[in-house]
């Protein structure tokens, strides 16, 4: 039992420290796709300009084996864990932690993680709490499914929140979408993904805001009605004109998604979380007996 | 909508000549500092030690490898968001004569009276693509307060760097400014139609 133990425990390192690093050399081709369609809708000359800029370093990180961004982000990894996955979450924590550490120190990457009051950088992209991790829990499932999203800070500084009441309605959810996107101009690297969390409570309308973006570029929300908000907002942002990297221009935003909960009778929280357009994410499927199977579209 | 090739260090008769919205491409000596550094200039009072006169100054802080001389490599270099170092343009060009400021995602419009004023330009670079910049980075030639690492001082020589927007110029024109305007008067529109 302590065999298999360490050798899942292994498993989930190594897929941790493989995502990591993956996750920034190799984004997936439904943001590929998504960037390619952008540089073909834009019309200004700045915005088409920036556009075959950011498609050509895409193919430059490929050729050159290179990150897309320089910001190794700080990593964040969404755990979708069976009831019966040999390994127990607390234990699946250090494996991710580990991993994390070893891709930093091996590649190397730029290490980000700071003290927040300090602000001394507290090693290899790990610290207190750090890396950051979601858990999900499946019943009848002995599997283990880990997303790797490592966040930059230009997007991540561009996050929102607003705690709309009842009355502020859906156009109050769309108005402050509109003018959270506008105020961030530039500075998020747009053209990305606005992830839009709806409902709950404070912290999970952020949270939601968060899963939001690491969604396929361009999926869409299972109900209606929340699609349909999607679509609404996507067509909105786009008419705002900020354009790619704020230098004015057709494409603002790539996609918006939104997730939503349901709420309190008396809440109507709205959260905005930027995705840059070097939307990273990574995802591994890892066996009972710890075969990893690695996934670029998920 | 010129297009310029300029060396840097740069001198004021060069930056003068920029206009908003021009394309540029830059070869030389760059300049890389970050929020870290620029709290020791101006906050801790520590004088850079290095010359900035005529010099373009880059938001970044590298991925690098260290070598067994002590130097550095250059691994993986891109640029980061320039908004939160707003508040150290004026001392930039007043005090030590930067020419030039590049980053991502613009200025906020404080940093457009002393860029008139001092005779500088702010540089808008396509945030994220640091592979492609990487690539025009010929070499780290010094690196100063290393203990701030990744948020140390870098000198940089570079060749073909760009492409680079000037987005705020010296004659006080701001595209970032026209386009949060337009912007606005645009949200207003769909406001009204929601």
């Amino acid at each position: 039992m302590s065999t298999v133990e360490t050798d899942i425990r292994q498993a989930v390192e190594d897929a941790a420290a493989h995502l990591y690093v993956w996750a920034l050399k190799d984004i997936p081709q439904d943001l590929r796709d998504a960037l390619a369609d952008a540089s073909e809708r834009e019309t200004s000359v700045p915005g088409q300009r920036v556009l075959q800029t950011i498609l050509k370093n895409v193919q430059i990180a490929e050729r050159e084996n290179n990150l897309v961004c320089q910001d190794t982000g700080i990593a964040v990894y969404y755990c979708r864990v069976g009831e019966h996955f040999p390994l127990h979450p607390a234990r699946i924590y250090q494996a991710l932690y580990d991993g994390t550490m070893r891709a930093t120190l091996d590649h190397p990457l730029r290490s980000n993680t700071v003290h927040t009051l300090t602000r001394e950088n507290t090693g290899p992209n790990v610290g207190y709490r750090v890396p950051i991790v979601h858990w999900d829990f499946v019943p009848d499932w002995d599997g283990l499914d880990v997303k790797c999203v490592p966040k930059g800070s230009g997007s991540e500084n561009m996050s929102f929140l607003k705690m709309c009441v009842p009355a502020d309605g859906v156009k109050g959810i769309k108005q402050f979408v509109l003018e959270s996107i506008v105020g961030a101009g530039g500075k998020p690297c747009p053209p990305g993904i606005v992830g839009v969390g709806i409902g709950g409570s404070a912290d999970y309308a952020m949270h939601l805001a968060k899963e939001a973006i690491a969604r396929p570029v361009g999926t869409r929300n299972e109900d209606p009605l929340v699609a349909q908000l999607e679509e609404e907002l996507t067509g909105l942002l786009n008419e705002t004109g900020i354009g790619p990297m704020g230098l004015g221009g057709d494409v603002t935003v790539l996609h918006c998604h939104v997730e939503h909960a349901d709420t309190h009778m008396t809440l109507n929280p709205v959260a905005v979380n930027y995705q840059c357009w070097a939307a990273r994410r990574a995802t591994a499927h890892v066996g009972a007996d710890g075969t990893t199977e690695f996934d670029r579209e998920a | 909508m010129a297009d310029h090739r300029l060396t840097f260090p740069a001198s004021e008769e060069d930056i003068r000549k920029l206009r908003a919205g021009d394309l540029v491409t830059v070869d030389g000596h760059i300049i890389g500092i970050r929020d870290r550094s620029h709290i020791r200039i101006f906050d801790e009072g520590i004088e850079p030690p290095l010359d900035l006169s005529g010099a373009f100054l880059l938001h970044t802080a590298p991925n690098v490898r260290k070598r067994d001389d002590g130097g550095y490599d250059p691994m993986c270099i891109g640029t980061t968001t320039s908004a939160r170092m707003v508040r150290f343009t004026e001392g930039l060009g007043r005090d030590y004569g930067v020419r030039a400021i590049a980053g991502k995602g613009g200025l906020p419009d404080e940093a457009i009276e002393p860029m008139r004023e001092h005779g500088m330009v702010y540089f808008a670079i396509v945030g994220g693509a640091a592979a492609l910049e990487t690539t025009q980075i010929e070499a780290i030639e010094e690196v100063y307060w290393e203990e701030l690492m990744p948020e140390c001082l870098w000198k940089f020589r570079v060749k073909d760097f760009g492409p680079l927007w000037v987005g705020i110029d010296s004659h006080g024109n701001s595209m970032f400014h026209d386009v949060n305007e337009q912007a606005t008067k645009n949200l207003e529109d769909i406001l009204a139609r929601l």
